[in-house]
């Protein structure tokens, strides 16, 4: 009872009650993720501000990566990064949207759970087992099957030049594309499962046919859902380390080819961050983690923007809730 | 549910109270973790009161935690090097405790095992102007064997390594162009090649790729039966590497051995010397902060110097020459704690 002194005016101090420390401690736990994200940014800088210093801007353009030398530079590290996640996209989108269409529309009763539980049963792999997988049954077939098979029928363009080893940039990007399919596909499921039935059945009534229908009303209705869901998945791509570092061939270098090695951000830090054995080396490796940061950060803005407008320019007058 | 409270505060008491064994930490080399759990578990059959706790983190993770002071001692097959000694916050002895071999394997069917080549053609492929096996360089080294026309593909490591120090340190020293143009590290900057993380990932990399060669700690060949190169020394004899072509080139190097310890064995003088070889060390403060762990540590060096060193052969690492030991032995006893030596007095012999 909030009672005020006659006296003086002031409201009493509020009694201890467990409501106030239930609100008190889910604002502290909601207060830490930010937090945690601003002392994580703010200890990046403070450890790369030697390399920062030393290299400057050109540390964002530099190709050659020299330990011994001291010369570092991260483009090699970002180009393999987005090219190895925007690869994984390509490959993952259009199957994932299939398989999420196909289980909540085509699928009958007695395959959809089935079928659904092995989907995410897939996320829950450990990414080291995916690297194994990679480099003793994906890669070798990568060498012998499908990379002679691209070469010959695609070899006119840049991207299937090269010696084919198996190991390289394409076989990262198809392992990558495999463990974000199990988020996109459950996620996209989940939407066009909630998709209202009156929308559904209104355009088949108006004499939509199934594929017309999928486009009127699923798509519209799923669109930041599914742009959300690409960016869980573009996130773990980004950031996936091990089993990126045990098919993508290590090598600092950039290269059109999808047969060529590359090396990702994650990748460098996992493989050299333990034995950097000098200050400059470990400063750049730790501002080349400031910047995978920023890049997560900047997709993520961006997306969050891409939600915030589609549905802007959704409510304004366009189809759907 | 007050006995039972009762009972679980008795028996923690208990757990509690009773004496636990003395904790010595290490942190370090992944190359002789291996050895060094064998080591601590038979030296604490023999004195339980002492446990020792190592952390195979790398040689570079090694360093960096002992100059903290979060481990009592390091591991690390490359020595300090001078900014890391300066760093450190007291001067830092390297007690040598065994020796490993760096082999390379490749990967090509119908081949006989044992090719040879001469420091100039590894050197060469490494750099990248060898690139296909049939080279004549190559096959001039082999003249019985067929090489087929196949690209060469080199599988470098991609994490930094100790066994990348050892092998970069070969190339730089029997190749001016790589000391000129690359120089050595736990990591560098490769001009060719694959990177393979770890030993096993250099490994497995060869062994999936026909057309490949790399270079492994020579465990990692023998217990995957890859093939390995005999490779020509300073004297121009091919050797293959074995537990006694390692030790011998321990013993042709240990005469030019500085005072403390940190040397390179790579492309040593002996006939039966395996050019590509080094010593890993274990890192310990000179001045000890604690008598009974300083103590504790140095008799476990003299032990591992001595009785531990019969272990190492079974386990493939090389046993370190009688001259080594010796110095090693000089250098155990400058452990001390206040000024006082800690090494508990031997009996002679």
């Amino acid at each position: 009872m909030a009672k005020v002194n006659a006296l003086s005016g002031r409201k009493p101090r509020r009694r201890i009650s467990g409501d106030l420390i239930f609100k008190r401690a889910t604002l502290l736990a909601a207060l830490s993720i930010p937090l945690f994200v601003l002392g994580s940014a703010i200890e990046l800088t403070r450890g790369a501000g030697e390399a920062i210093r030393r290299f400057g801007f050109s540390f964002l353009f530099q190709t050659s990566w020299d330990p011994v030398n001291l010369k570092f530079g991260a483009l090699p590290f970002i180009y393999g990064t987005l090219v190895s996640s925007l690869l994984a996209l390509l490959i993952a989108v259009p199957i994932s949207l299939g398989t999420a269409l196909f289980l909540a529309e085509i699928a009958p009763w007695w395959l959809r759970d089935p079928l659904s539980f092995i989907v995410e049963l897939l996320a829950a792999i450990p990414s080291v087992i995916f690297g194994l997988w990679g480099i003793f049954a994906l890669a070798p077939w990568l060498r012998s099957t499908a990379e002679p098979a691209l070469k010959r029928t695609l070899g006119f363009l840049p991207f299937f030049q090269g010696p084919a080893y198996g190991i390289g940039m394409l076989a990262a990007g198809l392992i990558l594309a495999i463990m974000i399919l199990p988020i996109i596909t459950s996620v996209t499921r989940e939407l066009f499962l909630s998709t209202p039935v009156p929308l559904k059945e209104g355009a088949l009534a108006l004499g939509a046919s199934w594929w017309e229908m999928v486009q009127a009303v699923f798509f519209p209705h799923a669109r930041s859902g599914i742009l959300g869901a690409i960016i869980l998945g573009l996130g773990r791509a980004l950031g996936e380390t091990m089993a990126v570092t045990m098919v993508v061939g290590n090598r600092p270098q950039i290269s059109l080819s999808l047969f060529a090695p590359g090396y990702t951000i994650a990748a460098v830090l996992a493989n050299e961050f333990s034995e950097a054995d000098s200050n400059l080396y470990l400063s750049a490796l730790i501002e080349i983690g400031l910047i995978l940061f920023l890049i997560t950060l900047l997709v993520n803005g961006a997306a969050r923007w891409l939600i915030w407008k589609s549905g802007w320019a959704a409510a304004k007058g366009g189809s759907g809730p | 549910m007050k006995k039972i409270l009762i009972a679980v505060a008795l028996v923690v008491g208990w757990a509690t109270a009773s004496p636990a064994a003395e904790m010595i930490n290490g942190a370090g080399a992944t190359f002789p973790y291996p050895l060094y759990s064998k080591w601590f578990d038979e030296y604490s059959k023999l004195h339980p009161e002492f446990k020792f706790n190592y952390q195979s983190i790398g040689s570079g993770g090694g360093i960096r935690q002992l100059t903290e002071r979060t481990v009592d001692f390091g591991a690390s097959d490359a020595p300090m090097n001078e900014e890391q000694m300066k760093n450190a916050p007291g001067p830092v002895l390297h007690i040598p405790t065994v020796l490993g071999a760096v082999v390379i394997t490749y990967n090509l069917p119908g081949t006989p095992p044992e090719l040879k080549l001469t420091p100039e053609v590894v050197s060469q492929v490494f750099l990248g102007t060898i690139t296909k096996w049939n080279d004549p360089k190559l096959a001039s080294l082999n003249p019985g064997i067929k090489l087929p026309d196949q690209e060469l593909l080199v599988v470098h490591r991609s994490d930094g390594s100790g066994t990348s120090y050892i092998f970069t340190d070969y190339l730089s020293s029997v190749s001016p162009q790589w000391a000129q143009k690359i120089g050595k590290g736990t990591s560098v900057n490769w001009p060719v090649g694959l990177g393979g993380k770890g030993n096993e990932g250099v490994t497995g990399q060869v062994k999936n790729t026909p057309g490949a060669l790399g270079y492994v700690e020579l465990a990692y060949a023998r217990k995957n039966q890859l093939p390995v190169v005999s490779l020509q020394n300073k004297e121009g004899e091919f050797i293959t590497p074995t537990i006694e072509g390692i030790s011998a080139a321990a013993a042709g190097a240990s005469a030019n051995m500085p005072a403390d310890l940190r040397v390179s064995l790579v492309n040593p003088p002996g006939k039966k010397a395996y050019p590509i070889a080094g010593f890993t060390y274990l890192l310990i403060y000179k001045d000890q902060p604690d008598e009974k762990k300083g103590r504790a540590m140095a008799d476990f060096l003299w032990w591992a110097e001595h009785q531990g060193q019969k272990f190492a052969p079974e386990l493939l690492y090389g046993p370190l020459p009688p001259e080594v030991i010796e110095r090693a032995e000089k250098k155990i006893k400058e452990i001390q704690y206040q000024g006082k030596p800690l090494l508990t007095p031997q009996k002679p012999g």
